[in-house]
This record gives C-alpha cells, structure tokens and sequence, in this order.
C-alpha cells in the first residue's frame, strides 16, 4: 500500500470523481461524503509520500511497470512531494467549504460541479507529479478543461470570463506542447529526465530546437500563469466564478504552472542552460519587478473584494518568477517556499471573501463594515492571512519575503528588492483599508467621545462551521510553516543543492 | 542565422507556423465568438500537423513488423521443435530482437502520431466546452458578437 | 568575565502577559476579577524581571534560545544591562498604568474594556520580548507584533478621529519597519554570513563597506520610526486620540522607548560603538537628532492641546536618546540609557496628569487650566515634579541623565552639540513650567485671590491619582538613589573602554 503512495495521490480524487459522476446525479447527499473522502485519501497518501522521500530520496513509480523512456512514470522528489502537499490540502480545505457555498450558488449542479472539481484536483496533481513531458500537457488541459466549466456555473459575466480564460489558455497549453515538440525532435523522449540526460549526452545546449522549445514551453506557461502582461484572463474569471472554484483555483492554477516552469528550468533545460547559456536573469527579472508593481497598483484600484485578490495574485506570480530568475540559490528556494505559503495566504483570503459573499450577497469591500463585532473568528482567520501577505512575522508570507529579499540582495537585484517591499507596503495598505472597514464601519461616527455599549457582541452572525473550520486551519496552517519554516525549507534546499544554480556570478 | 537556415531548410515548419498564426490572428482579432473557437481549431490544428510531420520519413511505411521480419525464414529455432527436447523451442525475446532485420529508416516514426490521437481529443473537448460557452453566453446576452456584449454589460452597470 | 546562564525567566517575563490575555477575554463579563487578573500578570511580570536583577548587576546575563527559526538564526532572549534597564522601566510602569487605567476608563465609562486590556497586556508582551531579544531578528518580531498590538488601543474610540489618527499611526510604523529595517536587517543577514547576536561591542565590523554602513546606519535610524525622528515623528500627536492610559504608557514608555531602544541597540549592539567611531558616520544620526530636538521643543511651545504639547515634548526628549548615543562616548551612551528611564517616569507623570484633569474636569487645553491647581493640588505638585524631571531640574532623576549627557557632549568634542542640549533645556523649561505656575498662580486677580482649602478640590478618582503621586515620588527617588540605573548602563559600555 505504501509503495503505491504517489499513484494513490491521483487515483483517488480520479477514482472517486468517476463514482461520483455516476452515483451523483440521483443521489445528492452523496456528493459530499464522496468529495471529501477521495482528498483525505489523497491528503494521507500525500504525506505518506512526503515523508517517504524524506526518508529515501526520490521515489520512481511505474505505471504498469514499465520503466521508463518507454513507460510512463511518476517521479517524486521534495519540490514535487511538497507542492503535491499542498495542492491536496488546499483542495480539502476548499473542499469543506464548499459543504453550504456549492448548494447555494450552484443549486441544480452539485454533482457535476463536484465531478468536476474532482478532476480538476485530478489534473493539478498530476501535473505536479508526473515525469512525463506530454503527459503534463494532457493533465494541464485536463484541468483547464474543467476549471472553464467550474468557472462558467459562476454569474452571467463568469460564463464570459470562462470563454476568455479558455481562448487564452488554449494558447498557453498549445505553445507549451508545441515546445515539446521540438525536445523531442532533438531528444527522441518525452520523459523530462530522459530529456535531460539527452541534452547533456549530446551537449545539445546549443541547439536552435532547444532554444526554440525553451523559449515556447516558457511563454506558453506564462500564459498559464497569468505572467504579467499575460494576465488578462484572470481577474474576471476569479472575481465571477462560484465562490468555491475560486477558492480551489486562486490558490492552486497558478502556483502548480509555476511549479512547472521551475520543473523546465530546473529538471528538463538545466540551470545551466536556462540562467548562464540564456543571461536572460536582467531582463526578466525586472519584468517580474513591473508585473508586481503594475498588478499591485491595480489591485488598489479595485472596489470588489475578489478583483483585489485577483490581482494580488498576479503580482504574487510576479515574485515567484522574479524569484526563480534571480539565478540565486536563495532566491529558488524563496520561490519554492512561497508556492506553499502563497497557496495557503491566497486560500485564506479566498475562502474569507466567500464567507462575506454567502453572509452578505455582496463583492464591495464596503461589505465588510462592522465585522470584527459580528463576526470575530472568520476575521482573526481573515487577520492571519492578510498579514501573511502583508509579510508580518511570524506569518508564513514574510518568510517567504525573507528567503526572495536574501537571494535578491545577494544576487545584487536591488530593483526586485525594492519591488517586493512596495508590493508589500500597497498590501498593507489594501488590507488595512478593509480592516479599518471592519472595525469602525464604512461610515465612522462624528466627533469624539462616541461610545458604544459594552454589550455589543450580542449581533454577531458568525459563519457557519463548514466555512469557518477550513478558514481557521488554513491560518494556523499559515502560522504553522511560518514558525517551522526552516523544516519546510530544509526539504527544499536539498532539492535545490542538486543543482549548480547561480555557480556564476559576475 | 542558424535559425532561419534550420527552418528554411525544412518547408513543413514554414507551413505549420503560417497555419498556426492564422488560427492565432482569428483568436485575437474575431469579434465573433464562434469564429473565435475556429481560430482556436485552427491553430491546434496546426501543431497537430508539426507533429505529424516530424514523424514522418521519406519511403518510410507504417510502423508494423511482418511475418518474414519476425520469423526470417532460415532462422535456427524451427528445427529442434520435432526432437521431443525439452530446451526451449521457441525464441526468446531477445532472440528475436537480435535477429530481426528492421531497419529504422523503413518506418515512420508512430510515437507523435500517437500523441496526436490525444492531442485531438484534447482538442475537441476544448472546442465543446468552448461551444458549450458560447451557447451559455448566447442565452444569458443575447449575442455572440464580443462588442455588443461588453455594450451590454456596461449598459447594466 | 560576563558569564551568561541558562534560564527560562525571560521567555516567561515576555510571555506571561500574553498568557493573562485568556482570563482577560473570558472574564470580560466580569470587570472586577478581569482587572484581578491583568493586575497578577504585571505583578508577576515584575517579579520575574526584578528576579533577573541580581544576576545582570553581578555583570552575567541570562539567555534562552526558543527555537531556530531560519538557518541560523533563533527566536532567541538574552538579558543584559540595558534590556534589563529597559525591562525594569516598562514592567514596573506598567503597574501602575494598569490601575491608573481602571480609574480612567471608569471614571469615563468608556466602551470595549476588555478589548482595552487585552490588548494592553499584549503589548506589554512585544515590549519585554524587544527588551530581552538578542537579536536583530527576534527585536523585530517583537517590533512588529507591537505595531499591530497597539492600533486597536490608538483607535479605541472608534470615531473619526481616532481613524484619521489610527491611519497615520499605522502608515508611519508599518511603511518604516517594512520599507527600512527589513531590507536592512536582511541585507545584514546575507552580509554577516546570519549572525545577528547582539553582541557588547557589535558585529558589523569587517562585513560592510563604509558606505554600507552608512545606508544601513539611516535605515535603521529611520526604520525604527517608533522613536520618532523627524521626518517620521508625526504619527506620535496623531496618536494621541487615545485614551490617556495609552497614551501614558505606550507613548511615554513603551512604544517610543522601544523605538529608541531599537536604536541603541544597533548602535551598541550591532554596529559597536567603537567600529562606528572608526567610521565616523554617527554625526550624521546626531545632527539629524539634535534639528528634531530643537524643531519639536519649538513646535511644542506652540500646542495649547495639553496632550499634543506633550507628545511634541516626547518627540524632543526621544531625540536626547538618540543624540546620547550617537555621540559615542562613555559618558554619552549611559546618559541616554539612563535617560530611558528617567525620561519614562518623568513623562508617565505627566500624562497621567493631563489623563486625571480631562477625568476631573474635561478640559484638555491649557489655556483652560488657569487656576487649576487649586481644585487640584495633588495632580498639578505631580506635574511640576514630573515637568523638573523631564528638564532636568533638581531634586528629580532627570537632572542625573542630562548630567550624563552633558558630561558627554563635552568628552566627545561636540561643542556645537553642546549648546543644542542647553538651547533644548531652556525650551523645555519654557514649555513645560508654565503650565504649573499658572495653575498655581494664575493671572486672573480673581481666581488668584480665591482662598485655598481642601475641602474645594476635585480631584479624579483615587485611582488615578495614586498612580501618578507614585511615579512623581518615583521621579525624585530616582535622583536620590540612581546607582542601579547608572550600574546597568555601565555594563554595556564598560567592556569597549
């Protein structure tokens, strides 16, 4: 059983959104159980693995035996093991949200929605697990397929964002398979590590088809991304869908499509190939520093809670790939590391911003008025995550911040530095404007000496448990790989040290 | 330029790159969003077409082994079937690898059309849910002209 | 040889007001066992501290390390002299607040208590734990957790005052330590290989160019916006929306102190006194220091609002600390360590008296007080006392530290310095003796020829005026017995020269 670990990780959510989908559909009450019982699974066996590779490095599992270059394997490894962790958690954590947000916003749909969040879960874990480079192309449309239905159940304006989101991401999975195409023109395998092995045995560095299929595989995820300028699809498609499937994609699309551009530099071009053959760290870096400026601005400049949060996830792309274009040591691992803690800081405000939306109808920031005497949990969950994004210690978010402004500092990009540090006074400024709504009301009273009663947490209307549980573990989740972040970060360094990242710097 | 003599020299890339930027002009400049999803076809089409061309080889024939290239017919192994030995009569396998008379210039390669059978499929069920969309949108807005429905939503603003 | 032991106290000292926060919040309902409880843990805080004090005067200090938190670096605690110093001050003070406090949010009936004194008690916590970190990292964590802590106490009224005040109070702190010490305390990090131990006579030197030193040297000056140095010193009279009670102990005490705190301890502790004097980088601290003196006395001398007059004085007073210690000498830096001390008890006084007339009577400004002191003799005697302390009149505390100061201008060769100490003394004399006389004495024949008796006062409530009769005695105590202040500070210059 153990031995199947990493193949279980996917098989259940897989196994289970097939059930479902023939069960479901007369049997509604089913749907739940069902939801949760194949992400536990999947979390457990997500763990398992983790700790497996741990104990004995990188663990090979062959689909039907076959090794590969001929079969299809999974291969897992501390970057994969932990963002599988994270991607199984999320979804469970969303998961349990969704036990009141799904009926009530998709009322006629529970059984498809969940069959389809499933599969979605599906795809994202089997991008971050799979060792194969077509492979990842079919589960990144596996996910984009399903992730446009789950957006489009959303309000009028979603099913419009969802077409948008699925043109744009056309174009980013198609560039991306094109980019295999032409490794395995110059390679003959579609097995990263055989590609790998390939480029070094026959020193292909140099190779036009490379260069070409680095540089497509690269921009098509980006696209994916939503890499600023390439970001369009997303706030409209995150601010309209079901509050569930934003809080399942917000944290999830973008952080696993970062994991595979870490993938391809790292496992399939090679550090060396794609930092010091390329030089490309300058340019790219201060496009990162104008996609964390530019998205953190236009966040400011959002009325509705979840187009604020949208942004803020651009820009949060934006760190990470300025991160891992630092060719830093530091500032890979500071990459890798905010994969995890971005998903839970961006789960934590998603699932808070669904929780306003069920209790209140409404998106506006002005929602919000009072809360903190009405409902005081659901805030100190809020409190945790937005001071993660903020980068307040000892919050998971200022590690993150900590590790990318070290490798930003000794990779002398001090214009990525100071982005970060703007970005995160324009968050602190975004979510205290929402925390001053909060406690005083959008409208304060006149004057001094205004009191209120002593007895005024009489009106609080706080969530309910399904909402408010997974909204409570997510931010102790948050303090808890703040506080122990170096073990967290001990599993990414020995990843990282495999690789002779930043060997050269002039 | 390296590049351009490497693309020069192999006309299927030219072609497929036309295709594709046809696709991707029809994506980005339709305002209808039906045209739209047949750019989108298009340009999946196209890189359907690179990789069904990269698998091909001149003179070459489809990728199945005959009878007389498994079993050349002066092999070793028939004869001692009939002397009752219990040594293996039949070939292993690599036996048979070591006696086969393949040469890999006689096949094209099926790897990437193989490949392709999903990518079409990936490809129609894009182009479904695309439609499913578009029909969605039809219903909720009335239109499927991108213009008249971003008219339409400012106006309910 | 500094010996240094092994020891939980610290970690405990820091944490046991944290730890009041539960029956704080679940004894809300019931105000009486609510102030029991927040009156034991600052009991018990005290003892804790004062348990340590021993230890620090024999030369040893005490430290724990909680846990490694990144490579290489620990949520760690060291005591020493002037975190004891420092530790003594606000844990004592914090005493005496917390009954002042029920006296004044009683005496006004004011709302959300319990909130009040939850989050008091939290930021008594960030205090000891910036007072005890030893290191720069630990000193931030506590910096930052007090920032937060303190913004609902800043706000309490929930009005739009307190908004407008609770915003600039937020911006100013939050966009500092983040836009300033966090790059530089990383930037330190990567340079130094992560040590970050505070250490007697720094650890900077060798790691940096001088140009380096100087960016982190302002960044750091800057970054601490707590100690409010000009240009980032006006979120302090925007804070004084609070409720006097916060406005006392964080404003006086804890929140600024920390900041000057912070400062001197990169001063001694990370850079060390003697690599800056190598540099010679430190006058620019100190004539950024000594302009904030003199602009802030000016601009106090300007304020009616008895609060606002006061935290412009706070500003003024913070930035003797800061010029002490960029003056580098001996006799410089343990003026301003004292000063730490002396300062608080001088200027809690006063607070706690312009808290106890707004209680009594509801006027905040002075032009109002005419004649006040004869209804209330008690709290104006404490004001003059506090007012001598803060100037650095005879027979009060602040004379010792200013004596320090003084003493040190002159071995450090800052002449020019020198005179900003004796045109601030004179400003603040001018500021401050005013109120005092003319409450006493005022202009008004009519007031003036009323006869005084006791049977006419009014004063507040006992609680607060006990509180602030004791910090006025503390005030001339302090001049009278100051050894163990100057002892503590002299174990953080004594080992460099």
């Amino acid at each position: 059983m153990i031995d199947q670990s990493p193949a279980l990780i996917l098989l259940a959510p897989f196994l289970l959104a097939i059930l479902l989908a023939l069960l479901g559909i007369k049997r509604e009450w089913l749907c739940f159980p069902l939801v949760i019982a194949g992400l536990a699974i999947s979390v457990a066996a997500s763990v398992v693995t983790l700790l497996r590779v741990i104990d004995e490095g990188t663990i090979q599992y062959f689909f039907g035996g076959w090794e590969p270059p001929f079969g299809i394997n999974l291969r897992v490894d501390g970057l994969n093991a932990l963002v599988a962790l994270a991607v199984s958690t999320v979804s469970l954590l969303t998961a349990i949200y969704s036990k009141r947000a799904v009926p009530a916003e998709t009322s006629d749909k529970v059984s498809q929605f969940y069959t389809l969040y499933l599969l979605s879960v599906t795809g994202l874990l089997g991008i971050v697990l799979t060792g194969d480079a077509f492979n990842l192309y079919v589960l990144i449309e596996i996910s984009a397929l399903t992730s446009y239905a789950l957006i489009g159940m959303g309000s009028r304006r979603a099913t419009l964002a969802a077409y948008k989101y699925l043109i744009m991401g056309t174009i980013g999975a198609s560039f991306y398979l094109l980019g295999v195409g032409y490794l395995y023109i110059k390679t003959g395998s579609l097995n990263m590590y055989d590609i790998q092995e390939q480029i070094v045995a026959n020193n292909l560095h140099g190779s036009p088809s490379i260069f070409v299929a680095f540089v497509v595989i690269i921009v098509g995820v980006w696209i994916k991304m939503a890499f600023f300028p390439l970001h369009s699809w997303l706030p409209n498609s995150y601010a309209y869908g079901p509050s569930t499937t934003s809080a399942l994609l917000g944290p999830l699309v973008t952080k696993v499509m970062i994991y595979v551009m870490i993938r391809m530099i790292l496992t399939v071009f090679g550090p060396e190939f794609a930092f010091d053959q390329l030089d490309w760290s300058n340019i790219i870096v201060w496009m990162s520093v104008i996609a964390i400026l530019a998205a953190s601005i236009s966040a400011l400049a959002q009325a509705s809670l979840q187009k604020i949060l949208a942004f803020l996830i651009i820009a949060e792309v934006g760190y990470m790939v300025g991160g891992v274009w630092l060719a830093d040591k530091m500032g890979m691992i500071g990459s890798i590391y905010h994969i995890i803690a971005d998903a839970f800081m961006t789960l934590c405000v998603f699932l808070f911003a669904g929780i306003i939306f069920t209790k209140t109808g409404r998106h506006d920031i002005s929602a919000m008025e009072g809360l903190f005497t009405k409902m005081p949990l659901t805030m100190v969950g809020f409190l945790v995550g937005a001071f993660s994004l903020i980068g307040i210690p000892p919050t998971a978010g200022f590690f993150s911040k900590w590790y990318l402004i070290q490798g930003g500092i000794s990779s002398g990009h001090y214009e990525y530095v100071a982005a970060l540090l703007i970005s995160s006074l324009i968050n602190a400024v975004i979510f205290f404007r929402i925390i001053e709504i909060a406690y005083f009301g959008s409208k304060p009273a006149e004057g001094h000496g205004y009191h209120h009663n002593e007895e005024q947490k009489d009106g609080t209307m706080e969530a309910s448990f399904s909402m408010l549980f997974p909204l409570l573990i997510t931010a102790a989740v948050l303090l808890g790989i703040g506080l122990y972040n170096q073990e967290v970060v001990e599993i990414i360094t020995n990843f990282v040290s495999q690789f002779n990242i930043g060997a050269i710097i002039l | 330029m390296e590049l351009l003599e490497a693309l020069s020299t192999k006309f299927n890339y030219w072609i497929y790159i036309i295709i594709m930027m046809i696709g991707l002009y029809a994506m980005i400049s339709k305002n209808n969003l039906v045209k739209k999803l047949i750019g989108m076809s298009i340009f999946q089409t196209a890189i359907i077409l690179f990789y069904v061309s990269i698998g091909v080889k001149e003179g070459a024939t489809i990728p199945i082994l005959y009878h007389d290239q498994v079993h050349p017919s002066h092999g070793y192994s028939h004869h001692k079937a009939d002397t009752g030995h219990i040594e293996d009569h039949h070939p292993s396998h690599e036996e048979i690898v070591a006696n086969l008379l393949i040469e890999p210039d006689d096949f094209g390669n099926p790897l990437p059309h193989v490949l392709m059978l999903t990518a079409i499929v990936v490809g129609v069920a894009t182009l479904g849910v695309g439609l499913a969309l578009t029909q969605k949108i039809y219903r909720d807005f009335g239109s499927i002209e991108e213009s008249e429905i971003l008219e339409s939503i400012k106006s309910a603003k | 040889m500094p010996s240094s032991l092994t020891s939980f106290t610290p970690v405990l000292a820091t944490l046991v007001s944290l730890l009041a926060v539960l029956p704080i919040v679940l004894l809300g309902k019931r105000p009486n066992l609510r102030e029991g409880a927040t009156f034991l843990a600052a009991f018990i805080k005290f003892g804790l501290v004062v348990s340590m004090l021993p230890t620090i005067l024999a030369g040893s200090t005490i430290e724990f390390t909680v846990w490694k938190i990144v490579p290489n670096l620990a949520i760690a605690f060291r005591v020493d002299g002037l975190g004891m110093l420092f530790g003594l001050v606000a844990s004592s003070l914090w005493i005496v607040t917390s009954l002042y406090s029920i006296g004044y949010m009683r005496g006004l009936k004011e709302h959300s208590q319990t909130r009040f004194f939850t989050f008091f008690a939290i930021s008594l916590s960030a205090t000891i734990g910036v007072a005890f970190a030893a290191n720069l990292f630990t000193l931030y964590l506590f910096y930052e957790m007090l920032s937060l802590a303190t913004y609902p106490l800043v706000t309490h009224h929930q009005d739009k005052e307190a908004r407008t005040g609770g915003r600039t109070y937020l911006t100013y702190l939050l966009s500092t330590s983040i836009g300033f010490v966090l790059p530089a305390l990383i930037f330190v990090y990567v340079k130094t290989g992560s040590n970050m131990e505070f250490s007697n006579s720094g650890f900077l030197s060798g790691h940096i160019t001088a140009s380096e030193a100087l960016i982190l040297l302002l960044l750091f000056a800057f970054g601490f916006a707590k100690s409010g140095l000009m240009p980032f010193h006006s979120w302090l009279p925007g804070a004084m929306v609070a409720p006097t009670p916060v406005s006392a102990l964080l404003h006086a005490v804890a929140v600024v102190k920390v900041g000057v705190f912070c400062i001197l301890r990169v001063f001694t502790g990370v850079f060390g006194t003697d690599y800056l004097q190598d540099l010679d980088i430190a006058t620019v601290v100190a004539w950024i220091a000594a302009f904030t003196v003199v602009v802030s006395s000016l601009i106090a001398l300007t304020q009616d609002n008895l609060k606002r007059r006061l935290a412009f004085s706070t500003v003024g007073q913070l930035s003797y600390i800061i010029l002490g210690a960029a003056l580098l000498s001996d006799r410089a830096v343990t003026g301003s360590m004292t000063h730490i001390a002396m300062h608080a008890v001088g200027k809690i006084t006063l607070f706690m008296c312009a808290g106890a007339i707004f209680v009594a009577t509801g006027k905040k400004y002075i032009s109002q007080m005419d004649g006040l002191g004869r209804k209330m003799p008690i709290t104006f005697a404490a004001f003059s006392i506090g007012a001598l302390s803060v100037i650095g009149l005879p027979p009060t505390g602040g004379l010792i530290s200013k004596f320090y100061l003084v003493t040190g201008a002159m071995d450090a060769d800052q002449t020019a310095l020198l005179v900003i100490f004796l045109i601030s003394t004179i400003l603040n004399a001018a500021y401050l003796l005013p109120i005092g006389y003319r409450a006493f004495f005022p202009k008004d024949a009519q007031l003036a020829n009323q006869p005084f008796s006791w049977k006419t006062t009014e004063e507040a409530n006992w609680q607060c005026i006990t509180p602030l009769s004791i910090t006025a005695v503390l005030a001339i105590l302090l001049f009278i017995k100051p050894q163990f202040l100057l002892q503590l500070a002299g174990l953080m210059v004594g080992t460099n020269g």
